[in-house]
């Protein structure tokens, strides 16, 4: 092979794409760093405050409220959704054609955009002209306020984030149980384990790792949830649904003041990045184990 | 577990719920938009019977924003899934067969971006693009869209796994590298480039944030966006019917681009979880 014209021909190869990815990844990634070190607006006036903003965010109870809703839907969204699709999985892992419809319907909600799934939803939920509402008066009860009952408004995004998320945490777990051998089904079956021992026994530990990834995938997800809230509750009543990301938004393109969104960024950052650590770890624990 | 074995009723029953669940939310929103605007002024529940009208969907398609909003998802979705096809498998090529200094670290820098959330870099990069006046236009909607450091993982593993044979077979014959990667190698990874492809079209169609703050003016709104306005401005536009017929006929392509893909979807979800 020829050396210097392969490493020029490697350069020409990777070159386009590690350009665009250092300006547009990389550089901004610095640079919110750096922002989050300022008092800076959208028009470029900028004055270095040290620590300052990221003070003002461990003593800001509306960035603790934010913090705690974030973590209320993660709970409530992650849990539930790793254990309906995991059902479905255990389902609907068969050959049948009508095992084949319900994993497609399934999925069908996670190809919409977020904006569509809050407009059906906000047409599910709300009191005047929902669809529960018209259900809940036909029975002759009062329709709940899910999008302005602080105690609802939570629920409320949570349901409409797991009926738009099913699709591919079912599709990861299905892809995790075609993994598992069939010769350890027979061997349980000589055994004659009856199909609680062989779910607890076999299925559940050998999709330990898909478990794992799944549970943080979602975390990760979730963490970050923004359009939802933005467009179904707008954060309230009074804060009371409004996610870190929301705030972020609401602080840099309401207030305009960038540098204290930049420092609440690099603190969900810190977050994410660390349940992302945590999850290589977890799974390439998980997979060596298996081996 | 035998794949082959009927759910038991109660099983059946169960997954039977969650598909009416899953459904009644999407056959509520065609009803809606196949009433009246006035009738469901009165009472939406006037959707569960009829008479039924397609004049909502009429009123889309002469003089509404909304066909514009759909070309410019067109061009913003078309035009991101070209550049990462083309970027993605020009670097999975050069990581996968070629020798040149600091390829290895250069591939974990790389890989590090994986770890990289939106929400870390999207306010500097607003201003980035505010600098360079790439706002309400289409370079500055496609431009961060093509940083898919996945797709270079996964276009990288695709060449990695094609047979080093084919390489020298085409180099004794004198074939450039370029020559060796355009007639040779890429024409083999068209099943991957479909799958990166798809992930790709869906994943912008339906991104919502960098258009939300970075297309401000209605002629570049994309379909998200311009649905998330109207859906804000909803007490002062044509009505409820007209509102759920434009999120029916927004869902619409990427339904087609969902059908047609199926296959790789589902093939690209299985090895999401091997990996």
């Amino acid at each position: 092979m020829s050396g210097r014209r392969d490493r020029l021909a490697g350069f020409a190869f990777v070159g386009p794409f590690l350009a665009l990815y250092a300006f547009l990844l990389i550089y901004p990634l610095f640079m919110g760093i750096g922002l989050s070190f300022h008092r800076a607006d959208l028009f470029g006036a900028r004055r270095f405050v040290g620590l300052e903003n990221y003070a003002r965010a461990f003593a800001d109870p509306i960035a603790w409220q934010a913090l705690w809703n974030t973590f209320k839907l993660t709970v409530l969204i992650v849990l539930p959704l790793t254990a309906i699709t995991l059902a479905l999985a255990l389902a609907l892992n068969r050959a049948t054609r009508s095992a084949a419809i319900f994993r497609g319907i399934f999925f069908a909600s996670s190809i919409l955009s977020v904006t569509i799934v809050t407009l059906i939803w906000r047409f599910i939920l709300t009191p005047d002209a929902g669809l529960v509402a018209k259900i809940v008066t036909a029975l002759g009860g009062t329709p709940p306020a899910f999008l302005s009952d602080p105690n609802l408004t939570i629920p409320a995004l949570a349901i409409t984030t797991i009926w738009w998320s099913v699709g591919f945490p079912m599709m990861l777990f299905l892809a995790g149980l075609q993994q598992i051998p069939a010769d350890m089904y027979e061997a349980a079956a000589l055994d004659n384990a009856g199909p609680w021992t062989r779910l607890l026994r076999i299925t559940l530990p050998s999709l330990r790792r898909t478990l794992i990834l799944v549970v943080m995938l979602q975390t990760a997800a979730q963490l970050q949830l923004f359009g939802q809230a933005q467009l179904l509750t707008a954060g309230g009543p009074s804060g009371a649904s409004r996610p870190v990301v929301l705030l972020i938004f609401e602080v840099a393109f309401g207030r305009w003041e960038l540098g204290y969104a930049a420092a609440l960024a690099e603190l969900l950052f810190l977050l994410v990045l660390s349940v992302t650590l945590i999850q290589y770890w977890a799974v390439g624990r998980a997979a060596k184990d298996e081996r | 577990m035998n794949p082959r074995a009927r759910l038991s009723p109660l099983a059946l029953a169960g997954v039977t719920l969650g598909a009416a669940i899953m459904l009644a939310p999407l056959l509520w929103t065609i009803l809606l938009s196949l009433k009246a605007n006035s009738e469901l002024m009165r009472d939406t529940a006037s959707a569960f019977s009829g008479p039924y009208t397609l004049e909502n969907y009429r009123a889309i398609l002469v003089g509404s924003s909304v066909t514009h909003w759909l070309l410019n998802s067109l061009i913003v979705s078309l035009g991101t899934t070209a550049g990462v096809l083309v970027l993605c498998s020009l670097a999975g090529y050069g990581f996968a067969r070629l020798d040149f200094p600091f390829r290895r670290s250069l591939f974990v820098f790389v890989l590090l971006g994986l770890a990289i959330p939106e929400q870390a870099v999207i306010l500097p990069r607003h201003q980035l693009f505010a600098w360079l006046h790439l706002h309400n236009s289409y370079p500055g909607l496609i431009l961060p869209g093509l940083v898919a450091p996945f797709g270079v993982f996964f276009m990288t593993q695709y060449f990695r796994a094609l047979p080093a044979e084919l390489d020298e077979a085409a180099m004794l014959d004198g074939a450039s590298r370029f020559t060796l990667f355009w007639k040779v190698l890429l024409p083999l990874t068209r099943p991957a480039q479909a799958t990166l492809g798809v992930f790709t079209f869906l994943g912008s169609w339906n991104d919502y944030w960098w258009p939300l703050i970075s297309a401000t003016r209605s002629a570049r709104f994309t379909l998200t966006v311009g649905l998330a306005s109207a859906q804000m401005n909803y007490a002062q536009t044509s009505g409820l019917g007209f509102l759920m017929a434009q999120a029916v006929f927004a869902s619409l392509p990427i339904l087609i681009v969902y059908i047609i893909f199926q296959k790789q979807i589902v093939a690209a979800m299985a090895g999401a979880a091997v990996r």
